[in-house]
């Protein structure tokens, strides 16, 4: 046993394979340990936040000490953040669409000078050809958020007095003026943003890759076990029974099983569709290919001498098959296992994806999560932390298994081996 | 002759079997369900709908097309009776209009893409392979990690992946559809022109996702048959490289067309949710509407339309094998 693992690690593309998996599996075990937030805590208003560190506001602003950083370039930031090159180059075709400049006469890069004739020209009421409304209003609303840009006086903090209701000053933040983050107490990493709920995308996508990860493993061990069976007794026992069972296989190799997957789980309906029943309809359409192949080793082992040897013992075929016959195929019997796991998570993927997966209440699946941001359009809006990172996980997990696959398949058999 | 005969009536016998056998399956499955959808929707059909005049009819239609009030078995024949003449009654979700016309306005376009860039994909992928095999070192190393990570993308990661690059960041092709929205199917260039530009995504992410496959399954049937007595020998009489490689991917073509007809069910359904997400107006998107609107119906209909299609093509492809195996074309003489 000691040996063979060894051999096994000496492959390297089990060593890769083992490896990302074997990552992706620690890192749904350890996350929620660090990290417990419920996975479906919806965490924002509104869609779709981008990745980043969300920082409140209020604790900022009231916190007990400010610091005053002395930072050349933070003002040109400022002012960059706010007038990209995108907008400069607006504010140029405008001007020189009405022909206030001419073409090429105009610094964009001097913003005071840029500032000051946008000010003076600017008139919403003007039009160039070829200006639609949604031009005409972002030039509206580009002017009004340029406003104070090149102040250089800091914001003011007013409260209501509580007796006369009147604003009265509370302090002033000047530009330089900078908080400790460590001093914020409320301040929250989203790494991978918000999804179409407002639910950390991250922390989903750990627990969704938990999910489905023990979907394609009870959806494998149900694959596994009845094509183990059926593959043992077809092969084993031969005659009427073998006849019997290859014609089931075969009838179920050309009809698709996702188009079965499809009608059972469209049959059984939203609310008794939990993620665990997904998991064994998955399981119980797709035993074909592993009857196939044991029922095809059986039949090459079924008269070596160790079996007769045993067969005229008197064991009984249950025990012969233990005994004899599964030790030889048992390193075939895990190699399927391990495609069917991925197989699993793909149809899992498959079938949430045309709105048949486990219903959306409880836990979340890769599947789910596709589908979600699919329904919302994050791939058309541009929001790639909705999506990317689940294809990625279902492209690594699959990746990885098959790499593992062939890694074991090298080892088992001599003849695959370069 | 006889030897082809032979086998060609043995397929046929198959072909007709597993049609009978997967509308039984199509038939029994729902109705051994805990929440049977037939009994559930003439039960709740009166809720379901807000068109008064279409509650009554499809309650009578379904009423009479199912014929719920029956035991299975009568229900089964007039089931059998009712799909042949093609009535599987209206659909739910899009009711005036019936399930046969749902499905004959999206079964082409499924055809449509499916078939060109499942043989596009497999020609190329098994020339790949081969290449690979034979030429080894340099082509070898990129091919098949390559390979490697195409087959393991799931159909509609690389479906989104092609979308987002090259219709919603380089604005290349449209995002969906088959056809530009504003405009109506006719015989004008225009539309033609529209229909091959929606055509291109979804009909090219097929294909790379075939092509990944075959490839690696090419490639290790071509090493297999490089290394084997036969072109050992052949080399010892000195017979030509070219010729030899010839005979090696030939046999090794072979199992790789058995392959493709055992995967094609499994093609076929990547392929159709690849559909959804293109919004392509084929029979992945009409599954997808019918499962939103819980349209038992299109449903069935649908399955078992997709089901036929590949029982059909496995049959092609089994027949296309028999023509091409020398062991098939030696039982005639013999």
């Amino acid at each position: 046993m000691k040996q063979m693992l060894g051999q096994i690690f000496r492959s390297g593309r089990f060593r890769l394979g083992f490896g990302i998996f074997a990552a992706i599996v620690l890192t749904v075990l350890i996350y929620p340990l660090v990290i417990n937030d419920p996975p479906l805590e919806i965490v924002s208003r509104g869609t779709f936040l981008a990745p980043g560190i969300y920082v409140s506001v209020y604790d900022s602003v009231t916190a007990s000490t400010r610091y005053t950083l002395i930072i050349d370039e933070a003002a040109a930031r400022r002012i960059g953040s706010r007038l990209t090159a995108d907008d400069r180059a607006a504010m140029q075709e405008w001007l020189v669409g009405t022909e206030i400049v001419e073409e090429g006469e105009l610094n964009l890069d001097d913003t005071a000078a840029l500032l000051e004739l946008w000010h003076s020209s600017f008139d919403p009421a003007v039009r160039i050809p070829g200006m639609t409304n949604a031009d005409r209003n972002y030039y509206i609303r580009l002017t009004a958020s340029l406003d104070g840009l090149l102040a250089t006086e800091g914001a003011i903090v007013a409260a209501p007095n509580a007796t006369t209701g009147e604003l009265e000053e509370q302090g002033v933040i000047e530009q330089t003026d900078y908080v400790n983050l460590s001093e914020v107490p409320n301040f929250r990493v989203l790494p991978l943003g918000t999804d179409n709920f407002g639910r950390d995308v991250l922390t989903e996508l750990v627990s969704a890759t938990g999910v489905s990860l023990i979907i394609g493993l009870v959806a494998g061990i149900v694959a596994t076990t009845i094509g183990l069976i059926l593959g043992l007794v077809s092969g084993y026992v031969g005659g009427v029974v073998d006849d019997i069972i290859v014609f089931i296989t075969n009838l179920f190799t050309v009809i698709p099983s996702f188009v079965l997957l499809i009608l059972i789980s469209f049959s059984i309906g939203q609310e008794q569709r939990g993620a665990f029943t997904v998991a064994v309809v998955i399981g119980l359409t797709s035993w074909v290919w592993t009857a196939r192949a044991v029922r095809a080793q059986v039949i090459s082992l079924r008269n070596r001498d160790h079996v007769s040897l045993s067969k005229l013992s008197g064991h009984s075929i249950a025990y012969i098959l233990a005994m004899d016959i599964l030790p030889y195929i048992a390193s075939y019997v895990v190699m399927a296992l391990i495609l069917q796991i991925s197989s699993g998570i793909l149809a899992e993927a498959g079938l949430s994806i045309l709105g048949l997966g486990p219903r959306t209440t409880e836990v979340p699946t890769l599947g789910l999560m596709m589908n979600w941001a699919l329904i919302y359009q994050a791939h058309i809006f541009g929001k790639w932390w909705a999506y990317f990172p689940v294809i990625l996980v279902i492209a690594l997990i699959s990746f990885s298994l098959n790499l593992m696959n062939t890694g074991l398949d090298r080892v088992f058999n001599p003849t695959l081996r370069e | 002759m006889k030897g082809y005969r032979d086998y060609f009536l043995k397929k046929l016998a198959w072909f007709v079997v597993t049609v009978v056998v997967a509308f039984t399956l199509n038939f029994i499955l729902p109705r051994l369900m805990p929440g049977d959808p037939v009994a559930a929707i003439v039960a709740r059909m009166a809720q379901g709908m807000s068109n008064a005049t279409g509650v009554q009819a499809v309650y009578e239609q379904y009423t009479e097309l199912f014929a719920t009030d029956q035991p299975l078995l009568n229900q089964y024949v007039i089931y059998l009776r009712n799909v042949l003449n093609g009535d599987f009654g209206y659909s739910i979700s899009q009711y005036p209009r019936t399930v046969a016309d749902v499905i004959s306005a999206s079964i082409w376009w499924t055809i449509a893409l499916q078939f060109p860039a499942i043989i596009v994909g497999w020609i190329v992928g098994n020339t790949l392979g081969a290449l690979a095999a034979y030429l080894r070192k340099g082509f070898d190393k990129v091919l098949l990690p390559v390979s490697l990570f195409l087959s393991n993308l799931p159909a509609f990661g690389m479906a989104t992946i092609l979308l987002v690059i090259f219709a919603v960041n380089l604005r290349w092709f449209p995002t969906s559809g088959g056809y530009d929205y504003a405009m109506v199917p006719s015989a004008s260039w225009e539309f033609v022109w529209s229909v091959i530009v929606h055509y291109q995504l979804p009909f090219w992410s097929i294909v790379l996702i075939t092509i990944g496959g075959q490839a690696i399954g090419m490639r290790s049937m071509a090493i297999y048959e490089l290394n084997a007595d036969y072109v050992k020998y052949a080399r010892f009489l000195g017979i030509k490289d070219s010729k030899i490689i010839r005979y090696v991917f030939r046999n090794a073509m072979l199992p790789q067309i058995t392959g493709l007809a055992l995967s094609i069910g499994t093609m076929v359904s990547g392929a159709l949710v690849a559909e959804i997400i293109f919004s392509y107006p084929g029979l992945g998107s009409t599954t997808l509407s019918a499962v939103l609107g819980g349209d038992y119906p299109l449903i069935s209909a649908t399955t078992l339309i997709i089901t036929f299609m590949a029982l059909i093509a496995f049959f092609a492809l089994e027949i296309l094998y028999g023509l091409i195996d020398p062991r098939i074309k030696a039982a005639q003489s013999g």
